[in-house]
This record gives structure tokens, C-alpha cells and sequence, in this order.
């Protein structure tokens, strides 16, 4: 039902503008913080308005957190899973949906089994296999006993060892293989008319032809929105950057901010931390707002 | 030109059989249509020509090659869909062409390619537009030149109109027949609709639970049905048919109402059960009294160019068209003339046509 009058105008308007400044309230206070200098972000209350150390506080968090590398290890990071999101799950749910193998429903179900283990979940594991990806193959062999026989006959003892901690593909991998995306490329190629796919067979397209030809320009929209939210959500990630890298010189922006963020009995450097955060917010911000269009159109309807 | 042969062809999903062991054999160059209710196996049928369905049991060879076991692509068939299945993204010229583009044409052989078969169905001013932005007979045009554009050897249309207004539809139909005049093209028309399918058909196959029930030309099919279903299933209104029996005399006795017998010379069929089949333009009207036979008019349904007159006989309900305006009043008796020969008598049981076994054709 729509309501059309002033009065009910009125009070969307202002329920909307409560919800606009309930939202906006706290990225205000911390532009506010990040420029006050040390005094003054420590006064109770804080001075809503603004101070002059802006560039100061800056300089100050970019330099301590030494952002220039983190930030690029970042962008790696967040570009490289949102691309191999998008990538994976575009050609899983094509599989899925466009083939009729054996054993397509059990696949189907595994990858829908995954959506119940996110990464928190399973962390410790996925610990294991990313410090040695070899792990579960040397497991194998140890179980049964390949690796005995083999050190019994040749005298060489079996201990494959391959790690993945400190790296872009440890960063990377293992926040690729998970069914989010999987799940809306399924459900965007099920709404997509069976002719269309005998049609382009009629005109003697192949499947890596169909996919490229139509697929692809298709599911432009619903790319870009899974795109959008996979590098937000990996550009966010902590726990994951936190646990897999040691070396400050790998580490994430969101991660680095623990070097401007005043621990315990250290000098409550808040406006510094303010600064670094916004230093930190920027670049998911401009992805949004440049991928914004395409994101809508893709969440909300299917083009027709 | 390539002829379509399909010999003891079966289909089913899983242990449900949709056609069951049918024989067609199309000429290079004809025009078939296939005609039958919804569910009767016939888009199934054109689907398995095409590609798109395996074929459970069977062969179908097309230009002499059985084809069973390849794709699509390579059967060198063309398809026009009921829902044209135009690519939403591309525009009216990249859908044309597109087949070419797949084949690996190059791109401004392709160009003039496109401009030409978008010319011959007068799609030459919208070749950048999108398929959304199209009325619903522009999209079937691009449909068409899309099949055209590949030259196959065959041209499969699957209800191709049925999405179209009346009178859409009816130009459609003259401009798909002009088509195959001047391509010559094998096709293989689906439908569901008898008009398109008497007005486009060379050869008629109807169709009924996965089998064939008659194949004729339309004139032969409508004139000379042979089975029950095909008379009831063609013709509007549809053909009369009455129950009953063949008296001694060779006159058919009708079983609501055997008072009311109505002599044909059938004493062939002396005994016999049978299905009385008249059609309803075959029915004359006059004075009680005149005719064979009596009925009283129901109620008279006015179409312009000619009158359906309901009409009661024998306890059931008989149309009858008239093409001339008559003065006729409801609750009225007349007469009825039918002429023997315009009499179609099928078997009671098995719901075939019963000829009259002529002379020569126990000589021959």
C-alpha cells in the first residue's frame, strides 16, 4: 500500500533522517577526533568541533602503521578475493546449473554445505592446511602407511611441506573457496530462459562460447554487486590476516591499525587511531560509490 | 533441400514414454505441419529433429545422414522459438548474426549478410535497436532472420505465432508462407492451432499421446478424417458426431433415439456399432418435413458471414452452419438433408474411419 499524504510525507521523512543520523553519527565523530590534537580528544566531553590537527594526525598514523605497504598489501588482498570470488563462483554456478553430470547434486550440496562452516568456524583447520598445504596429502600417506613403506625401502622419510602463512596466496585462497557467491549465480542463471541456451546451440555455440557470449554480459550486474561486497567484506576481514601473517611488512591496512590504536598503559592516542581508520575506511568507500549503480541493479532485479 | 526421414522414433522422460515409435517421412522442399492438442509429443518431436532432445529409440536422418548421435550445430537445422529466445543483450544486427559470428565470419561479410536477410523481412531500420525495445512481431521477424541467415536445410518453427495478436498472426502466417515460396526450405511447423495449420500446412501430421493419427494434405485431412479424434479435433465448429447402430437396411440408427434412423445404403456395415460423423456446413436446413430426417432448432448464433444453428436430433446436439441468412425461429422444427456421401462413419470401438469398400477396390 502506498500513502500519499503530506502528513505521512512528513513522518517517513523524519524517520528517515533519525535513521540517516543515527548512521552517520559515529564516521562524524571520528572525522571530529582525527582532528583534535591529543588534549583535546581527551576531553570529557569531546569538542564536537573540529580542530586543526587534521594533516598532522595523518602524517602521524600514516608513518606509524606504515600504511603505504599495508594498504597495497590490501588492495592485493581484497582485489584478489573478490575477483577470485566472482571468478569461482560464476563457473561453479554455470556448472551447476548448465550441466547434467553425475554427481552435480552432491557437489551442489557440498558447496551449500559450506555456507554452515564460515571461516571462524573451521579457522583451526584451515590454519593447518595454510601452513602446510601438503598436510592432508602427507596425512593420507602416513595413514596408510605409504610413507612407512617408503622410507623402509629407500631409507628417505616422506615430509611434504608446503606453507602459505606470510603470503598473498595463504591471504587469499582460502576466503575464495566458499559458496556466497556460488548461491547468487544460481539463482540469477535459473531465472535465465531455457531457450536462450538452445537457441545459442541452434546458432552452434559452444559452453565456453555460450558462457562468454551470454553469461558473461548477462550477469554484468549481479558481478559487479558481488564484486562490491566480497572486496568490502575482505577489505574488513581481521581475524583471518591476523592469524596467517607475522611479518609486518605483509600485513592488511585493517590489521595495521593495531599499531595506531593506543593499547593498555600507552598514551591515548585516540585522535592518531581516528585518523588511521579513516586513512583505512577510504578505499572500500570509493569502490562502493563507483560500483554503486551496477551493485543496485544487480541486488534488485534482474535485467530484462 | 534436404528430406527429414524419422522411422519407429520413441521418446520418454524416465520410464514415461511422450512418443511411441513414430514414422514420418518429409520431403526435400515440403512444408509440415504438425498439429495436436498440448501434450500430444509434437514440440518433442521437433525438438528431437533439432537436437535439443535425445531421441530414446529410433532414427531420424535428415538429408539421407542419421543424426541421432550429433549435435545440434551440425544438423543444419534452424529453429524459430515460441518465446523467439532473441539475446536480450545484444542488438537486433548481433542477433542475426550471430551464428556467423560463431562459424568465424568475418565482420563486414557479416554486416552485409545481416543488412540483406534484415532487409527481405523489412527489419532494415531497427538492425541497432535492442530486443526489449521491439513490438512482439518485430522480435519474430529477428527470429526469423536469425534462422534464415544460416541457410539451413531445414527451418523448425515451434509455435512460433502463438504469442501474437489475431491479426498478427494471420499476416505472420502469409509472410512465413511467402518465405518458404521463395527459400524452398524444408519445415517443420508446430502448433496447436488449426487455422495456421490448415493455411500454412503442404502435408498435415496430427498428432495425439505420441502417435501419428493421420498424415494428409489439409484437404484430405479435413475432407476424409481418419479416426474419431482427428474429425472432432478439426474443423470449426467441429464435426457432429452421433452414436449408434447400422440397421439391416444400411441405415444409421441412432441410440438415444433409434425412431429417428436416417438411411445411408450402408449395408456393409450391417450390425455394426458406429460413430455417425457429419460436419456441420454438410447439414441442410428446410421445411419440416423436407429431408431425411427431423430436428428443432435450439437457438441460432448470429456470426455475420454466416449462422451457427444449435440444433436438437435424436436427443443430441447438432450444429449447422449456414452460410445463408435463413428465417429461422427458435423452438421451430426443419427438416434436415444430408447427403450420404458427406456422411463419415467410424468404428465404435477402435474410433477408425469406416469406408465404403468400393467395388474396384476389391477388383484391385
Amino acid at each position: 500500500m502506498i500513502e500519499r499524504t503530506p502528513l505521512f510525507n512528513l513522518l517517513s521523512q523524519l524517520l528517515l533522517f533519525i535513521g540517516l543520523v543515527i548512521s552517520v553519527l559515529p564516521f562524524f565523530v571520528v572525522v571530529i577526533a582525527a582532528t583534535h590534537n591529543l588534549r583535546d580528544v581527551n576531553a570529557v566531553p569531546m569538542s564536537l568541533l573540529p580542530g586543526n590537527d587534521f594533516v598532522a594526525n595523518l602524517t602521524e598514523a600514516w608513518t606509524r602503521a606504515n600504511f603505504g605497504v599495508k594498504l597495497i598489501n590490501s588492495v592485493v588482498f581484497a582485489f584478489g578475493v573478490a575477483i577470485g570470488k566472482v571468478v569461482i563462483s560464476a563457473i561453479t554456478a554455470y556448472s551447476i546449473v548448465y550441466f547434467g553430470y553425475r554427481g552435480r547434486m552432491l557437489i551442489f550440496w557440498l558447496v551449500f554445505i559450506t555456507l554452515m562452516l564460515p571461516l571462524e568456524v573451521r579457522i583451526v583447520p584451515t590454519y593447518a592446511v595454510a601452513a602446510n598445504v601438503l598436510s592432508p596429502y602427507q596425512g593420507i600417506l602416513d595413514l596408510t602407511g605409504i610413507s612407512w613403506l617408503i622410507q623402509h625401502f629407500t631409507g628417505v622419510q616422506v615430509a611434504l611441506n608446503f606453507g602459505l602463512l606470510d603470503s598473498y596466496a595463504g591471504l587469499i585462497l582460502p576466503l575464495v573457496a566458499t559458496a556466497t557467491g556460488t548461491f547468487l549465480y544460481r539463482q540469477f542463471f535459473l531465472t535465465l530462459p531455457d531457450e536462450l541456451v538452445e537457441a545459442a546451440k541452434m546458432d552452434g555455440a559452444g559452453p565456453l562460447r555460450f558462457f562468454w557470449d551470454m553469461i558473461l554480459p548477462l550477469s554484468r550486474t549481479n558481478m559487479a554487486a558481488l564484486f562490491t561486497i566480497m572486496f568490502v567484506w575482505a577489505w574488513n576481514e581481521y581475524l583471518w590476516p591476523l592469524l596467517v601473517t607475522t611479518d609486518p611488512l605483509k600485513r592488511v591496512a585493517v590489521v595495521g591499525l593495531l599499531d595506531v590504536v593506543p593499547g593498555q598503559d600507552s598514551i591515548p592516542q585516540w585522535n592518531v587511531a581516528m585518523a588511521g581508520t579513516l586513512i583505512v575506511m577510504l578505499p572500500p568507500l570509493v569502490i562502493v560509490a563507483l560500483t554503486q549503480r551496477l551493485f543496485v541493479r544487480g541486488l534488485v532485479a534482474t535485467e530484462k | 533441400m534436404a528430406g527429414i526421414s524419422i522411422h519407429g522414433v520413441e521418446k520418454s522422460y524416465g520410464k514415461t514414454p511422450v512418443v511411441h515409435g513414430l514414422d514420418l517421412d518429409i520431403a526435400p522442399g515440403e512444408f509440415i505441419v504438425i498439429l495436436g492438442p498440448s501434450g500430444c509429443g509434437k514440440s518433442t518431436l521437433l525438438r528431437m529433429i533439432a537436437g535439443l532432445e535425445s531421441i530414446t529409440g529410433g532414427e531420424i536422418a535428415i538429408d539421407g545422414k542419421v543424426v541421432n548421435q550429433i549435435e545440434p550445430r551440425e544438423r543444419g537445422c534452424a529453429m524459430v522459438f515460441q518465446n523467439y529466445a532473441l539475446y536480450p543483450h545484444m542488438s537486433v544486427a548481433d542477433n542475426i548474426g550471430y551464428s556467423l559470428k560463431v562459424a568465424g565470419v568475418g565482420k563486414a561479410q557479416r554486416r552485409a549478410q545481416v543488412a540483406e536477410i534484415a532487409a527481405s523481412v523489412g527489419l532494415d531500420q531497427y538492425l541497432d535497436r535492442r530486443p526489449a525495445n521491439l513490438s512482439g512481431g518485430q522480435r519474430q521477424r529477428v527470429a526469423m532472420a536469425r534462422a534464415m541467415i544460416r541457410r539451413p536445410k531445414v527451418f523448425l518453427f515451434d509455435e512460433p505465432l502463438s504469442n501474437l495478436d489475431a491479426l498478427l498472426r494471420v499476416q505472420m502466417r502469409a509472410e512465413i508462407r511467402r518465405l518458404h515460396r521463395q527459400l524452398g526450405t524444408t519445415s517443420v511447423f508446430v502448433t496447436h492451432d488449426q487455422a495456421e495449420a490448415m493455411t500454412l500446412a503442404d502435408r498435415l501430421v496430427v498428432m495425439r499421446a505420441g502417435h501419428v493419427e493421420q498424415v494428409g494434405t489439409p484437404a484430405e485431412i479435413y475432407g476424409r478424417p481418419a479416426s474419431r479424434f482427428v474429425a472432432g479435433f478439426i474443423g470449426s465448429p467441429p464435426m457432429n458426431l452421433v452414436d449408434g447402430t447400422i440397421d439391416a437396411g444400411g441405415a444409421f440408427v441412432p441410440a438415444a433415439q433409434p425412431s429417428a434412423a436416417l438411411p445411408l445404403g450402408r449395408t456393409d456395415l450391417a450390425g455394426r456399432k458406429v460413430l455417425f460423423g457429419v460436419r456441420p456446413e454438410s447439414i441442410r436446413l428446410g421445411p419440416a418435413g423436407s429431408g431425411q430426417t427431423t430436428g428443432q432448432i435450439d437457438f441460432v448464433e448470429e456470426l455475420g458471414a454466416h449462422r451457427v444453428i444449435h440444433l436438437d436430433w435424436a436427443g443430441q446436439l447438432l450444429f449447422v452452419l449456414l452460410s445463408e441468412p435463413a428465417p429461422l425461429a427458435m423452438g421451430a422444427m426443419a427438416g434436415l438433408a444430408i447427403a450420404p456421401t458427406d456422411v463419415h462413419l467410424f468404428d465404435a470401438e477402435t474410433d477408425k474411419r469406416l469406408d465404403r469398400v468400393s467395388r474396384e477396390m476389391i477388383a484391385a
